[in-house]
């Protein structure tokens, strides 16, 4: 019998064998801010969970490694990675000293290694299941109701990013609808002007060029220059229109972040209503004309639903890229995740700045799995007809 | 009744289509043939108003077509675009209601209309309805271009190369069935095509287009028996003239006293399929059997030669 292996496999090996033999799985500090020591899975685990752990990401990493079911696979990597987020919950109240409440334990390098090679093998899995749109959510859903758990679970609490959490709970909350609020307003205004923006720009050949090079450029313009840019007009608006102080429009602070996010999201918009409507089959708007739509009856009935995957697509691209961009609005007083990042870097403060981090990715993450499979929902049926 | 008068389109400098006048009798089909780029498609989409002419009239039953705002005269007008055009985002059954929704009809009428169209083309309204155009055959998705034509019972129904991309088999039964529903129905109809078998097979009349000027119009046999210039003398082809013109003829048109040997032929059959069945079986006569299955007598090869040749 020959033995085969599985491409992917091999790569997902060789990371779970570094990371579990060479690398540390967690981190202890004696306080928030110093140097940490390296600590090995069998250090960091108490008596039978250390070698239990290293049994199950390795078993788990030959199933990977060799040709093998699905469903194997499947079990394999949610295995390992539930083996793994519980044990670090674990070590994490192993490693701190009874009574210490100074003391910071953190998942090291070799953890984080060990969750991307699973992450990685569930990722191919899934794909290769070649799921339903739904069954992706459905999936996602779990997946989040899992992590829920944990953290409402307390298994997590005596590691250092829920410590950092837990002295700053309030404004976590806080900081988060802020930072989702910045994110979607600025999508949903970029999407109100950017639609009708994109219908002009498709039917006017004229405007089209100027209109989208304009946006190309302002896309060009790094964020903190674009920030610098609007607080003298902003600050302009505020002392000379009466009532725009009052609604919280200043130089710094939300509003500059606001029109920032809008502004970098109107290309997407734009561009690809643009694209999508001309992209709609020649024949299908003849048709709409000739069996006597009116032009919003077409532009409705015809255009916009044909073009609706593109420009969805556009509307994922803005979301994941607001998510991420949001970030930045706490460098001007915006608000966001991004106000953990920044006074993490200022107080080198690592586990701060993952505090800020972790949820911003996972937001970005999360919107562009439903996204995608919303657009996927829609486009499925709308496939172009094939000529006859 | 149509009235095309003096109906011109330039596009700049070109002149697409060049004062072309002619009449369209109601219940009849009209067939326009003509090269690639003659402006069939043009004079077509100048009666429904897709295009607005440069100088001209059209009239239906006597009123002006621009009386009525376009898209209420294009709801009134049937229309098969080249190349079926559904939409591919909608169902089979909404396709075909496309007019009657717009209209506003009632939805169990609705339901009604596009249920006995499906019939009427040979698909079953359950299984096909609610599928996807991307779904259907070539010929499938050209039934349901002209079954939506068709849905909001028009007295007039333009159709550009409605059965120009199907296969010879399904194409021949399209033309069929079209001949059929257009009996059943009355409708006028004008056609575009560049085939000239099809136009001397589908028309009452053809109209032959030129570099945008008509250069005939007239009935089939007229325009294989004179064609007007040497241009619609090359576009009937001078070798297929005498079975064009045998194509036109019933068998029963041709009949002789007399009996001959063999499997008769239909009396509907074409006299060209006669003749090819004759030359085939090496026969001098067939005979010839009613609608009924009586015997109505016998066609003959010297018969039908006589027929073939150009009429005085
Ligand atoms: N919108 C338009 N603008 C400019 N030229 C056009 C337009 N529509 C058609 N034409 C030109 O008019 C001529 C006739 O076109 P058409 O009526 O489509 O011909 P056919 O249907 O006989 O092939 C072609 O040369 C075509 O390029
Ligand atoms: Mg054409």
């Amino acid at each position: 019998m020959t033995i085969r292996f599985d491409k992917l496999g091999v790569v997902i090996a060789v990371i779970v064998a570094y990371a579990a033999f060479a690398a540390p799985f967690a981190t202890f500090r004696a306080n928030r801010i110093v140097p940490g020591e390296a600590r090995s899975i069998l250090d960091a685990l108490p008596a039978v969970t250390g070698p239990l752990l290293l049994a199950i990401v390795l078993i788990a990493a030959l199933i990977a490694l060799l040709k093998t079911p699905l469903i194997l696979r499947l079990a394999a990597s949610v295995a390992a990675l539930a083996a793994l987020a519980l044990l670090i919950g674990v070590a994490g109240s192993f490693l701190t000293p009874e009574g210490n409440t100074f003391a910071r334990i953190s998942p090291a390098s070799g953890f984080w290694l060990l969750i991307f090679a699973f992450t990685l093998l569930l990722a191919d899995v899934l794909t290769r299941l070649n799921l339903s749109p739904g069954a992706r959510i459905g999936v996602l859903v779990v997946a989040t109701a899992a992590i829920g758990l944990l953290l409402v679970s307390g298994s997590w609490n005596s590691l250092s990013i829920l410590k950092e959490y837990a002295n700053r709970a309030d404004s976590f909350w806080a900081e988060g609808s802020k930072h989702v609020t910045l994110a979607l307003g600025s999508l949903a205004a970029a999407v109100i002007a950017g639609l009708p923006l994109g219908i002009l720009c498709h039917r006017v050949e004229k405007l089209r060029a100027g209109v989208l090079n304009v946006l190309n450029i302002i896309q060009t313009i790094p964020s903190i220059a674009l920030f610098g840019l609007l607080i003298a007009p902003l600050g302009w608006v505020a002392t000379h229109v009466p009532g725009a102080a009052s609604l919280g429009i200043r130089g710094i602070g939300t509003a500059p972040a606001f029109v920032a996010l809008f502004l970098y999201s109107l290309l997407p918009v734009v561009a690809n209503t643009v694209v999508g409507l001309a992209g709609v089959p020649r024949a299908a708007n003849d048709a709409a004309r000739g069996m006597g739509m009116t032009e919003r009856q077409r532009l409705f009935g015809v255009e916009f639903p044909l073009a609706f995957p593109v420009i969805l697509t556009g509307i994922r691209i803005v979301l994941v890229q607001n998510i991420g961009l949001a970030t930045i609005a706490a460098l001007i007083g915006g608000g966001g995740f991004g106000v953990f990042v920044f006074q993490g870097v200022g107080q080198t403060a690592m586990d701060l700045v993952l505090l800020g981090a972790i949820p911003t990715v996972a937001l970005a993450f999360a919107a562009a799995i439903i996204l995608d499979a919303v657009i996927e929902m829609t486009s499925t049926k709308r496939r172009e007809a094939q000529p006859a | 009744m149509i009235e095309i008068e003096g109906i011109t389109k330039r596009y700049d400098a070109t002149t697409v289509v060049d004062d072309v006048s002619m009449v369209i009798e109601p219940r009849t089909i009209a067939v326009i043939v003509g090269t690639s780029g003659s402006g069939k498609t043009t004079l077509l989409r100048m009666i429904n108003r897709l295009v607005e002419p440069t100088a001209g009239v059209i009239k239906l039953d006597g009123a002006d077509n621009r009386s009525l705002p376009g898209y209420e005269l294009r709801r009134s007008i049937g229309y098969a675009i080249q190349g079926h055009g559904l939409f591919p985002h909608r169902t089979v059954a909404q396709n075909i209601a496309t007019v009657p929704v717009l209209l506003g009809w009632d939805k169990a009428r609705i339901k009604a209309r596009v249920d006995e169209l499906m019939t009427l083309y040979q698909l079953d309204p359950q299984a096909f309805g609610p599928r996807y155009p991307h779904e259907l055959s070539g010929g499938q998705q050209q039934r349901v271009g002209v079954a939506r034509a068709l849905a909001a019972e028009p007295n007039v129904l333009l159709m550009d190369e409605p059965f120009g991309a199907l296969d010879p088999i399904i194409r021949n039964k399209a033309q069929e069935d079209l001949l059929a529903i257009q009996k059943r129905f009355g409708t006028t109809i004008i056609l575009v095509t560049h085939d000239m078998e099809e136009a001397v097979h589908m028309g009452d009349k053809i109209a032959v287009m030129d570099a945008g000027k008509l250069v005939q119009y007239a009935k089939p046999a007229e325009i294989l028996a004179r064609p007007a210039s040497a241009f619609v003398e090359s576009l009937v082809g001078a070798s297929e003239k005498p079975f064009r013109l045998l194509s036109l003829g019933r068998v029963r048109d041709a009949v002789e006293k007399g009996g001959a040997e063999g499997e008769a032929i239909p009396g509907d059959a074409s006299q060209r399929d006669a003749l090819a069945e004759l030359l085939w079986s090496g026969r001098p006569a067939l005979p010839v059997k009613g609608a009924d299955g009586k015997p109505l007598g016998r066609v003959t090869v010297d018969g039908l030669v006589k027929r073939a040749a150009r009429p005085a």
